[in-house]
C-alpha cells in the first residue's frame, strides 16, 4: 500500500526474548517500582480538614453586594443578564418607595434576582458587566444537592449580609473576617 | 466395638475450630481493609481513613453495608444452586484450615493440646482435595446465575484452576520426595529440627507453588474469572448482599490459607528463625514458646498476604491464551524438571 503521508511509523513487533518470556525479571522490576512508591510523598490531601488554597482569580458562587450603609447596590439594569453567555440570570425590577430608601441605593431595584447555578459557567462576565459593582464572584462553590430546584439561587441566597446588623458575617463574606476581628478588638481596647 | 469418646478432646478441638474460624474471619475482614490501604499507599493515595481512627472501622462499615443490601435471586436462576454456590466457596475456603498446624503444643489444665485441628497423615493431599472443591463454588455460582458472562467466567475459572492445580501438584511432589511425609506437622517439625527451611532446598518448587497459588486464589495477574472489563464482574455478577460478600470473603480466606500453606510447607511454619525452640521451651516454658511460634506463623502469613497485594497492584492481568500457555507449556514442564532433578539428587545422595 502506498503511504499517504511520510509520517507513517512501522511498528516492529519482535518476538519476546527469553528473558521477557520468563516474565519474572520484569515483574520484579515492576514490584520494585511499586514498592518505591510506598515511600513517596503523597499528593492527596485530607480534603474537608485540609483545603488547597484557591488562586486569587478563582471564580465561585456569586454574591450581591451592599454599600457601606447596608443598601443593596443592584439597580436591576439587566446588563449582567445580557452579558451572561449561559443565560443564567433572571430578574424582576421594582420601583423603590419613599420608605425604602434605607434598603436600596437606587430608585429602581431588583425585586427578584435569580441565578441558575446549573446553567452558570462561572465565567465572571456578569461581574465585569455590572455598572454598580453589585455582583461579585466569591471563592466558594455551589454545594451538592439533590434537586435541580435547589440550584436556583434567589436573592436570600445571594445577598451579602448587612454590614450594620451582621458585621461579622459581612466581613466573612468579603473574606476579611480576620482583619475585621483584629479591627474590632483594637476598637474595644481603646 | 465401642469407640472411646473423649469428651475433653472433643471440647478442645471444638474450641480450637471456633477460634481458628473466628480468627480467619477476623483476619479476612482486615485483609480487605489492608488491601485497600496497600493499594492506596502503592498508588500514592491514602486509602480508607474516615471510619474510626486510621479508618480501622472501615471493614465493619463494609460488612454492615453488605448485610443491609437487598438480597436478590434472579428469576431465571436455578435457585438452590444459586444459594449453594457462595456457601460452597465459603465452606471449602474454611475447611482447609483444619490441617494447618497453627502452633506447637501448649499445656493447659494438665493437658497437652495440639494447636492443630487434625494432624492427619495425608494433610497435603487433604488440602489439595478441598482446594479443588473450591472451584465448584465458582462453577455452580456462575452456572446457576443463568447469565452468559457469569457462565464464561465460571468456565474460565474452572479451566484455569485445573491447569494450575497440575503444576502445583507436581511442584509439591518434589517437596514431598524431600520430606518423605504428607503430614503438615511432620513437615514443620523436620524444618525445625534441621533448621533449614524447605524454601532453601526447593527454591524453584516454591516459585512454581506461589505462582500456582496466585492462580488458585484468582488473584491478579490470574484474576480472569473476575475480569471486570471483559466479563462485567465475572461469576458473581448476579449476586448481591451477603452472598456476594461470601464470594469476596472466600477469596480473602483462600489467600490467608494459601499464605499459611506456603509458610508451613516452605518457610518453617511456626518455627522461629535462628532460635532453638527446644532449648527455649526448657527455660521459658512450653506455652510461651508455642504462643511465640504462632505469632511467628502469623507474621509469615501477613508477609505473604502483603506479597499477594503487592503483586495485585503491580502486574496487569494476563490474556487468557497467555495464561493457558504459561500454565501448560511452562509451569508444568518446569515442575516436571524440578521433580526429576530432585529425585535424581535424592537418589544420588542416598547411594
Ligand atoms: S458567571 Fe457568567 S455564566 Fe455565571 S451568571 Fe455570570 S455571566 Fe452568567
Ligand atoms: S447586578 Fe449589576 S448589572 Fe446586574 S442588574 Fe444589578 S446592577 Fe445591573
Amino acid at each position: 500500500m502506498q503511504a499517504l503521508t511520510n509520517r507513517v511509523k512501522v511498528l516492529e513487533q519482535k518476538p519476546m526474548t527469553l528473558l521477557e518470556r520468563m516474565y519474572l525479571p520484569n515483574i520484579a522490576k515492576g514490584m520494585a517500582i511499586t514498592f518505591g512508591h510506598m515511600f513517596k510523598k503523597r499528593p492527596t490531601i485530607n480534603y474537608p480538614e485540609q483545603k488547597r488554597p484557591f488562586s486569587p482569580v478563582f471564580r465561585g458562587l456569586h454574591i450581591l453586594n451592599r454599600d457601606e450603609e447596608g443598601k443593596e447596590r443592584c439597580t436591576a439594569c439587566g446588563l449582567c443578564a445580557v452579558a451572561c453567555p449561559a443565560e443564567a440570570i433572571t430578574m424582576e425590577a421594582a420601583e423603590r418607595k419613599t420608605d425604602e430608601e434605607h434598603l436600596y441605593r437606587e430608585e429602581k431595584y431588583a425585586a427578584r434576582y435569580e441565578i441558575n447555578m446549573l446553567r452558570c459557567i462561572f465565567c465572571g462576565l456578569c461581574e465585569e458587566a455590572c455598572p454598580k459593582d453589585a455582583i461579585y464572584l466569591t471563592e466558594t462553590f455551589a454545594p451538592a444537592n439533590y434537586t435541580r430546584q435547589s440550584f436556583i439561587y434567589g436573592k436570600p441566597d445571594l445577598l451579602i449580609p448587612d454590614p450594620k446588623t451582621q458585621p461579622d458575617a459581612f466581613a466573612q463574606a468579603q473574606g476579611k473576617l480576620e482583619a475585621h476581628k483584629a479591627n474590632m478588638k483594637a476598637k474595644n481596647e481603646q | 466395638m465401642i469407640l472411646a469418646f473423649d469428651t475433653l478432646l472433643f471440647l478442645e478441638k471444638f474450641i480450637l475450630i471456633v477460634v481458628v474460624i473466628l480468627a480467619a474471619l477476623g483476619i479476612a475482614l482486615y485483609t480487605t481493609f489492608a488491601e485497600r490501604k496497600v493499594a492506596g499507599i502503592i498508588q500514592d493515595r491514602r486509602g480508607p481513613n474516615r471510619a474510626g481512627p486510621f479508618g480501622l472501622l472501615q471493614p465493619l462499615a463494609d460488612g454492615i453495608k453488605m448485610i443491609m443490601k437487598e438480597e436478590i435471586i434472579p428469576l431465571t436462576s436455578n435457585k438452590w444452586l444459586f444459594i449453594l454456590g457462595p456457601n460452597l466457596a465459603m465452606i471449602t475456603a474454611m475447611m482447609t484450615s483444619a490441617v494447618i498446624p497453627w502452633g506447637n503444643k501448649v499445656e493447659l489444665f494438665g493437658r497437652v493440646i495440639d494447636l492443630q485441628i487434625a494432624d492427619i497423615n495425608i494433610g497435603v493431599l487433604y488440602i489439595f482435595g478441598v482446594v479443588s472443591m473450591g472451584v465448584y463454588g465458582i462453577m455452580i455460582g456462575g452456572w446457576a446465575s443463568n447469565n452468559k458472562f457469569s457462565l464464561l467466567a465460571a468456565i474460565r475459572g474452572a479451566s484455569q484452576i485445573i491447569s494450575y492445580e497440575l503444576a502445583m501438584g507436581l511442584s509439591l511432589i518434589a517437596l514431598l520426595m524431600y520430606t518423605g511425609s504428607l503430614s503438615m506437622k511432620t513437615i514443620v517439625e523436620q524444618q525445625m529440627s534441621t533448621g533449614v527451611w524447605n524454601f532453601f532446598v526447593q527454591p524453584l518448587g516454591f516459585l512454581l507453588f506461589i505462582v500456582c497459588a496466585f492462580a488458585e486464589c484468582n488473584r491478579t495477574p490470574f484474576d480472569l474469572p473476575e475480569a471486570e472489563n471483559e466479563l462485567n464482574f465475572g461469576y458473581h455478577q448476579e449476586y448481591s448482599s451477603m452472598k456476594l460478600g461470601f464470594y469476596l470473603f472466600a477469596e480473602y480466606i483462600n489467600m490467608i490459607i494459601s499464605s499459611a500453606v506456603m509458610a508451613t510447607l516452605y518457610f518453617g511454619g511456626y518455627d522461629i528463625p535462628f532460635v532453638n525452640e527446644a532449648a527455649l521451651s526448657a527455660s521459658w516454658g512450653v506455652n510461651i514458646v508455642a504462643v511465640l511460634g504462632t505469632l511467628t506463623l502469623l507474621a509469615k502469613i501477613v508477609f505473604f498476604l502483603f506479597v499477594f497485594m503487592w503483586v495485585r497492584w503491580t502486574i496487569p492481568r494476563f490474556r487468557y491464551d497467555q495464561l493457558m500457555d504459561l500454565g501448560w507449556k511452562k509451569m508444568i514442564p518446569l515442575a516436571l524438571i524440578n521433580m526429576l532433578i530432585t529425585g535424581a539428587v535424592i537418589l544420588w545422595l542416598n547411594k
